[in-house]
């Protein structure tokens, strides 16, 4: 295969990643949600391979490999059974209601469209049109934590906020050295464990992930 | 680097540097001995005593020996602790040891009363802090010094809060740490001027920058507000008053006598050696400021009632009165009077080393009396002579020697100080010539009300009938207590006694500084600072004078009076009986000088009913300065940290959207 054709396979997969971001925006369900999550990590794990194939970067095969592991298999199997345990796979119910949300994040994808256009042209990279949609799957992440109310699903935008980060710097410098994604890799793993201790702090102590119950905390 | 702390014979500046690591060491081995009490008292704090008499010994070394540096292997990468011990320094390391010495012995056994728990780490904090304060001596670069500095506020604060269970002294801790640290920010934008953008803060490079008039007037008024701060200059005196009474009395004796002049010994070290020029109108403000702080300090020491409180505001009149004279020096030394600078220099270092002395002594004497009473309100004290005879003689030579009167150390410094004023007319600057008369009045006022002051304290403390029946139950303070006091007083008199030789031995201090000495045109037994013929002081044949006076009159009173003693009832002008409440009270004794100076004052009075039978009587005079000053500045910054609080929402999604907000702001900033 031509690099033409790489190019576009990957931006397909860029594509496919925006989509999916939007999906979770939409979605309602936690465990749709959790599905949604590790579609987006099989996505970047495609890409990256590719990009590694297509440029002989080797290092990006560590790269896709650490993320099929952890983002696509281990955090959603983890989610998963946490949602099993504390049975919260109900209807998530947003702040603000779901086309008001996908309307701001439509503003939010021109935005960074509109951002990355001076930056891509100095990169110099094969998928350096990318960097907009990397871009826009982090705002769009950072907008769902905004939006839900419940402790998963913030922390799934967490997440999918680092696969955007991922793929903005595999598409804007051929990734981060091996060194700082496995430091990256380790924080991660290190935040969502921590994070899942807390929701069941969380549910203990509040019966409920609500975390409306927060507010309580504050200092008067 | 070991093999040059092992060279023999060491330089004073590493036998200074291996005193602060004994202290280090002692301090937390004194963790270690926890569970001793007995160890704590009769080994650490005399050990710790031991250290602070090696001090003085290195100090009277290093002042005769050549400045000595050494470079240690501790600090940042690349950023060692440079130390270095000049005449200055060495100075200041005696009057740290000398003091420290005595208070230290006094407090092994003040401190025997204490649980063990508390007593080790009082002991680990008392260690770093004569630690951290010789250090602030030695530092010779900026990093060094602040580290020095740090450590002595935190360890100071530490013994202030010892007590820590009362809200009122978390209260004054707090107060302390804030002001300390105020200061502190100023001292370290002292040293970012000095620097003068080279990026080195050692002061060998500071002492060579070439500083522009206007950047060198920052640094000295940046150094001046950051060691005021230290020294409770007003208006930054407001801790003293409650810092003092909140720490334990040898606490309190160490950070009068002892603390407040390392900020002197900051304040001439930036502006006489790392400053290449030095402005006649520093000189003129040091001066105003410091006979402000003397007047305020003595008026309000004149109107307190609790007997630590006077103290420290006494402390701040004395610190008026060596900025004062720190000020004159600057002024006669930027007027090319070199003999005068020198002269007037003589009398501050002096005077910082005598109110070490006398300071110290008073502190621990309250100590003993809080001890033995468990008071330090004056309206419940009195008559303890009787009781307590070794505290209230001792305490009597500090009172005199901090009153001024010959032949004790008070004198002298103050003496030599209204000579260097009475110079002033050869000032070429002609306002300066018709100012200063007026400044060495107030002088004169201050030392004259600090007299005042000190009857009032002894007074009303020591002489007179208790005024509380359960002060006949008050002990005499322990042995080490009486050795700890008998040493202070001691250096009291022995200072006072021998002015020619501690003048000639101040020398190369002044030298350093002033580029001249001060002659004594007298001998060894007669001081005469400028000229034998104007004015000239022998203590030695004056208190011989005095001390056969008083040993004539007795034997003569003895020998015609006693042979003819008849016995019956005085006249009693009308008082058949006299009781405690009929002396005069503390704040009778204030109320002159409360009436006079009333302006300065909020005075809270709460007067009896004439027909009460049990009639109770309460005054304060509280500082004004506080609520004019204070109270905005606190009201200010309390309204704009609710105002920031109000972003505090406690939803994790208001939080979000701030760092998303931000994100954005940026992302459109810096792509702009």
């Amino acid at each position: 295969m031509s690099l033409t054709y790489h190019l576009q396979i990957v931006n397909l997969l860029a594509a496919l990643l925006l989509l999916i971001s939007f999906a979770m925006l939409s979605q309602r369900r936690i465990a749709g949600l959790i599905t949604l999550f590790a579609w987006q990590g099989a996505a970047l794990t495609a890409s990256t391979a590719l990009v590694a194939w297509s440029t002989g970067q080797h290092h990006l095969y560590y790269s896709a490999a650490i993320t099929l592991v952890l983002k696509v298999i281990a955090m959603p199997w983890y989610f998963f059974r946490i949602v099993k345990k504390l049975d919260v796979d109900r209807d998530v119910e947003p702040m603000i209601n779901i086309p008001t949300t996908m309307l701001i994040g439509i503003v939010l994808v021109i935005f960074a469209f509109n951002l990355a256009l001076p930056i891509s042209e100095l990169s110099g990279t094969v998928m350096r049109s990318t960097l907009g949609i990397a871009l826009a799957c982090v705002l769009l992440a950072f907008l769902m934590m905004i939006t839900r109310r419940k402790a998963i699903p913030q922390v799934i935008g967490f997440l999918a906020m680092e696969n955007g980060l991922f793929f903005a710097a595999t598409s804007t410098s051929y990734g981060m050295p091996l060194v700082v994604e496995l430091g990256v890799a380790l924080d991660v793993m290190v935040a969502v464990f921590v994070l899942s201790i807390f929701f069941f702090q969380i549910r203990e102590t509040f019966d409920s992930l609500d975390l409306k119950h927060m507010e309580k905390l504050k200092e008067r | 680097m070991m093999a040059t702390l092992s060279l023999l014979p060491p330089d004073p500046v590493q036998w200074a540097w291996g005193i602060v690591l004994f202290w280090l060491v002692l301090g937390f081995a004194a963790l270690l001995l926890q569970g001793s009490q007995h160890l704590l008292t009769r080994l650490v704090f005399p050990l710790g005593a031991l250290g602070a008499l090696a001090i003085a010994g290195v100090g009277i070394a290093g002042m005769l020996l050549p400045a000595s540096a050494v470079i240690l292997p501790i600090g940042l990468p690349d950023l060692p602790f440079h130390l270095r011990l000049d005449a200055l320094s060495a100075f200041f390391m005696v009057l740290l040891g000398g003091a420290a010495f005595g208070i230290t012995v006094y407090a092994s056994g003040y401190f025997k009363s204490m649980a063990s728990g508390p007593l080790a780490l009082l002991a680990l904090w008392y260690h770093l802090f004569l630690a951290g304060m010789v250090t602030v001596l030695l530092a010779d670069d900026a990093y060094a010094f602040m580290v020095a500095w740090e450590v002595m506020a935190l360890s100071s604060y530490f013994l202030v809060t010892t007590d820590h269970k009362i809200p009122e002294i978390r209260r004054a801790g707090f107060l302390y740490l804030l002001i300390a640290h105020v200061g502190a920010v100023s001292l370290l934008l002292t040293f970012g001027v000095l620097q003068g953008g080279h990026g080195d803060y050692t002061f060998d490079t500071m002492r060579l920058a070439e500083m522009t008039p206007f950047w060198a007037s920052a640094a000295y008024l940046l150094a001046l507000f950051g060691f005021g701060a230290k020294a409770g200059l007003v208006p930054m005196h407001v801790w003293l008053p409650e810092a003092h009474p909140a720490a334990p009395s040898p606490v309190s004796a160490l950070m009068s006598g002892v603390m407040l002049k390392t900020a002197i010994y900051g304040l001439l070290r930036v502006t006489f050696d790392l400053l290449n020029i030095q402005i006649g109108w520093w000189g003129t403000l040091a001066l105003a400021l410091g006979l402000i702080t003397a007047l305020y300090g003595v008026i309000f020491a004149a109107v307190q009632s609790d007997m630590k409180r006077l103290l420290a505001w006494s402390s701040i009149e004395n610190i008026g009165i060596l900025l004062a004279a720190f000020g004159l020096t600057l002024i006669f030394y930027t007027d090319g009077k070199g003999a005068l600078a020198a002269l007037t220099l003589t009398a501050m270092l002096y005077h910082a080393l005598n109110h070490a002395f006398f300071k110290g002594l008073l502190f621990i004497g309250t100590g003993s009396v809080l001890h033995a009473t468990g008071v330090r309100h004056m309206g419940h004290l009195g008559g303890l002579m009787r009781f307590m005879p070794w505290t209230a003689w001792l305490t009597l030579i500090g009172a005199l020697a901090i009153a001024g009167l010959p032949p004790l150390n008070g004198f002298v410094s103050e003496w030599l100080l209204l000579q260097a004023f009475l110079m002033t007319p050869g000032l070429t600057h002609p306002y300066l010539n018709m100012v200063i008369p007026v400044a060495a009045a107030i002088v004169a006022l201050a030392a004259a009300l600090a007299a005042y002051v000190m009857v009032k304290f002894f007074g009303v403390v020591f002489l007179g009938q208790p005024r509380d029946p359960a002060l006949h139950e008050a002990h005499e303070a322990s042995w080490p207590e009486r050795l700890g006091m008998l040493w202070l007083a001691a250096g009291c008199v022995l200072l006072g006694l021998f002015p020619a030789q501690v003048i000639a031995w101040l020398a190369p201090v002044v030298r350093l500084l002033s580029n001249q000495t001060l002659v004594n045109d007298g001998n060894w037994l007669m001081l005469a600072p400028v000229s034998a013929e104007r004015a000239s002081y022998a203590p030695l044949i004056f208190f011989a004078v005095v001390a056969v006076v008083v040993l004539l009159t007795y034997l003569w009173v003895r020998r015609v009076y006693h042979g003819r003693v008849r016995r019956s009832d005085p006249w009693d002008c009308g008082y058949p009986e006299q009781d405690a409440r009929m002396q005069d009270s503390a704040e009778g004794f204030g109320q002159p000088i409360r009436q006079i100076f009333e302006v300065f004052m909020k005075v809270e009075r709460e007067t009896p009913d004439p027909f009460d039978r049990k009639p109770h009587y309460s005054g304060a005079s509280l500082d004004k300065l506080w609520f004019i000053l204070y109270e905005p500045i606190a009201r200010v910054t309390n309204w704009l940290s609710q105002q920031a609080g109000r972003l505090q929402h406690g939803r994790i999604q208001w939080y979000l959207i701030y760092s998303f907000a931000t994100l954005i702001f940026l992302l459109i900033f810096t792509t702009r």
